[in-house]
């Protein structure tokens, strides 16, 4: 089977190229790339006004399968994600049962294939249970399938579990995935620290928090040689220790997610639980510093961590809902405003959704390259719409951009040369 | 001039000039207080619902003498015996209680925003009577109640708040509260006891509680609650008391009228020593008193006191 996907502009960071260019689509890998190709016997896919990039990868969402169906499943996850853009997800182990061993992760493999659509790669748990007492079976979870492993949710409080968690896993070459939080300085804190905590009378979580285990977490990667990954980046310092420790040459990756580089703690006023997140929404600066780690590269990474939520565990009061919000819908158009604020160049904003996430995982995507599999997403740059909350694919609508008005879409997503999502109307 | 308000959820959201008209409504209500027949009608036929899902004595029965001094019909509902305990969520109790058409709701809540939550969700008006560490605004209109009936005036005057800020709705309601009628507020604590930034609610920070007292006009100790003594935010209880606590000694250091507050339950002997409780410049029972005839104000008021006035005439 043949796909010719003509007339767009061909945007591959990994590659460098930028261009009117065509590509063709043969038994689900990438054939060729070039100007005006001719289309033989093959179907044709005008990309017309179009941006045609590597298939979007996100290294960070809750699937929520086994265990919390009720706020998502992966049939439900990836459905929100190729409406997102996104052929890859990377899925975190906090589930019931927690993804500590191969059965866990060979289930959740086994319900990606049954749902399709898109490449669902699990993220196995660092520790048994995710209780950070003692290291879980990495081996096994890496031949079943898993791309890294993380305690996502919880920090690995322990220090000596840390450093023979990384020692570990780097013999079965797994990038540990750090969720940076001291939980004895956060204190039982639920949003930032600041004045906006001050003012509404609720508990805060102080940037140290998260800057402290980062520093540790660093150290113990440039101390074990590691591969580190930091999660959901979110404050200034985390950015800067990471920054400086990439210039020491230590395999330190670091991503950042939509609502960091998009909103700030005033988005908590009147309660919102819906701003609610671990890491907490931080300071207007703080939101400055890893828009400059997108930038020049240090935050290599745009993720979700899509997070989705019951309506009854948002709808309660501020002290007692759950953290997190969905993303995997909005995670583009959000990008896209980086580019329009004059942030990002385009290439690099689509870098940060494709190869960055490719090259952090180790994972053999986020290209176009001939040869390779052929996951491509097809973007409409121009297209405004305005998201309704009710609208959203995923069974969550925990989400914190209802009613904004974006720039911004993904008409058209494949993956392996297959089409799995069209825009309604595009 | 009339009063806007369908609910009293803050300070925050009151003008100087709403809190003046509080202020002289409750002194015109003052003196139902001490009829023989402490009772007008101004209320009949209202419903109040008092529910209480923290302890309280003393602002719960002020808010319910007060509404039945009004002549309203107040109803108690506390945390141990509500559904509370059986795991209901606020949005269940809000319905049901809305179901029972109650015309006025007064909550107390250990989490901050909850009758925000309420006041957004539901058609009856919403009293705050404290929220976490959030506001108590009926709190803080006795204390201004207090202050200028004896002071004759707000404006000008320099109050020291000494004690636990960081986890006190009282002190953020009358940061709000004297900054909006001209005060000058300082806050003393030590550092653990001083939430972020809080300056920027209009206040100077003194680390030093002498030097916090200093020519005062008025001292407002916050109780310090018992289970954050002799953990990470104290050390203990006494030396707290030490550096912390008001004596006859550090309220020489205050103007020699200087008034003493407290809202109580008080901790003798900790942030108060019995003689500064119970000597000459304490108003603490002139709180209490004034507490009623506030709360009676705010019924009254986001009752459409006005207009309710006009119709018995």
């Amino acid at each position: 089977m043949k796909l010719l996907i003509k007339g767009g502009r061909l945007l591959d960071p990994s590659s460098g190229i930028d261009d009117q260019l065509d590509l063709l689509i043969e038994d689900g890998a990438v054939a060729a790339v070039g100007s005006d190709l001719d289309a033989g016997d093959a179907e044709i896919l005008d990309a017309t006004n179009r941006l045609v990039v590597p298939g979007l990868i996100d290294v960070h969402v809750h699937l929520r399968e086994p265990g919390y169906e009720y706020k998502e499943d992966i049939q439900s996850g990836v459905r929100a994600a190729v409406a997102g853009g996104f052929t890859a997800v990377a899925c975190m182990p906090n589930t019931d049962p927690v993804n500590d061993n191969k059965t866990v992760t060979r289930y959740i493999c086994q319900r990606a294939a049954e749902a399709g659509l898109a490449n669902v790669f699990p993220v196995g748990a660092i520790t048994k249970g995710l209780k950070g007492e003692s290291l879980s079976e990495m081996g096994e979870l890496r031949e079943a399938g898993c791309v890294a492993v993380t305690d996502d949710g919880r920090p690995v409080g322990d220090g000596e579990i840390m450093r023979r968690a990384m020692e570990y896993a780097s013999s079965f070459d797994l990038p540990v995935i750090s969720h940076a939080e001291d939980l004895s300085v956060v204190a039982g804190g639920v949003m930032n620290d600041g004045f906006v905590a001050t003012e509404l009378g609720l508990k805060g979580i102080p940037w140290v928090a998260e800057d402290a285990m980062v520093a540790r977490d660093v150290m113990l990667a440039e101390f074990t040689g590691a591969r580190l990954h930091v999660a959901h980046v979110s404050t200034r310092g985390a950015v800067e220790i990471i920054r400086a420790a990439q210039k020491r040459g230590v395999a330190v990756t670091a991503e950042v997610t939509p609502h960091h580089f998009t909103l700030n703690e005033e988005a908590v006023r009147g309660y919102a639980t819906n701003a609610k997140m671990n890491p907490p929404l931080r300071s207007a600066d703080d939101v400055a510093a890893v828009r400059e780690g997108l930038a020049d590269g240090t935050i290599g990474v745009i993720a979700t961590d899509h997070a989705p939520h019951h309506r009854d565990e948002k709808n309660v009061e501020f002290d007692i809902a759950l953290n997190g919000v969905v993303g995997l819908e909005t995670a583009l158009p959000l990008t896209l405003r980086l580019v329009d604020e004059g942030v990002l160049s385009l290439p690099k904003a689509i870098a940060r959704l494709t190869c960055g996430p490719a090259s952090a995982l180790g994972l053999s995507r986020g290209t176009l390259a001939v040869g390779r599999v052929a996951d491509v997403t097809i973007i409409d740059p121009d297209c405004s719409w305005t998201l309704r909350a009710e609208e959203l694919l995923s069974k969550s609508k925990n989400t914190a951009f209802d009613g904004w008005s974006f720039k911004g879409a993904a008409t058209c997503t494949l993956v392996s040369g297959k089409i799995v999502y069209r825009r309604v109307g595009a | 001039m009339s009063f806007g308000h369908k609910h009293i959820l803050g300070i925050e959201q009151l003008s100087a000039d709403d809190i003046t008209l509080i202020l002289d409504t409750a002194e015109s209500f003052k003196e139902i207080s001490t009829r023989e027949i402490k009772k007008v009608p101004t209320l009949r036929g209202k419903t109040i619902i008092n529910i209480f899902f923290e302890a309280s004595t003393r602002t719960r029965t002020s808010f319910e003498i007060a509404g039945k001094r009004l002549s309203a019909d107040t109803v108690n509902i506390s945390a141990s015996t509500s559904a509370v305990v059986k795991g209901e969520t606020l949005e269940d109790t809000a319905k049901n209680l809305e179901a029972m058409h109650p015309d006025i709701i007064v909550m107390r809540h250990g989490h901050s925003g909850a009758p925000h939550y309420l006041a957004e969700r539901c058609g009856f008006s919403v009293v705050n009577a404290g929220d976490g560490a959030h506001e108590h605004p009926s709190q803080a209109l006795l204390d201004l109640m207090t202050i200028r009936e004896k002071k004759d005036t707000i404006g000008g005057l320099t109050v020291a708040i000494v004690g636990d800020i960081a986890h006190s709705r009282v002190a953020r309601s009358n940061i709000y509260a004297l900054n909006k009628m001209g005060a000058t507020v300082r806050l003393a604590a030590p550092r653990t006891l001083l939430p972020s930034a809080v300056e920027r609610l209009g206040a100077e920070v003194y680390t030093d509680m002498n030097a916090a007292l200093e020519g005062a006009d008025v001292v407002m100790m916050l109780r310090i609650q018992q289970e954050r003594q002799g953990k990470t935010l104290l050390p203990s209880a006494r030396e707290y008391s030490r550096f912390y606590g008001l004596n006859p000694d550090n309220l020489k250091r205050a103007k020699a009228d200087a008034i003493v507050m407290h809202p109580g339950p008080m901790n003798r002997g900790v942030e108060i020593a019995s003689a500064v409780a119970d000597g000459a410049q304490n108003v603490i029972l002139d709180q209490v008193e004034n507490g009623v005839a506030v709360r009676m104000a705010l019924l009254y008021l986001i009752s459409g006191g006005e207009q309710l006035a006009e119709q018995s005439a």
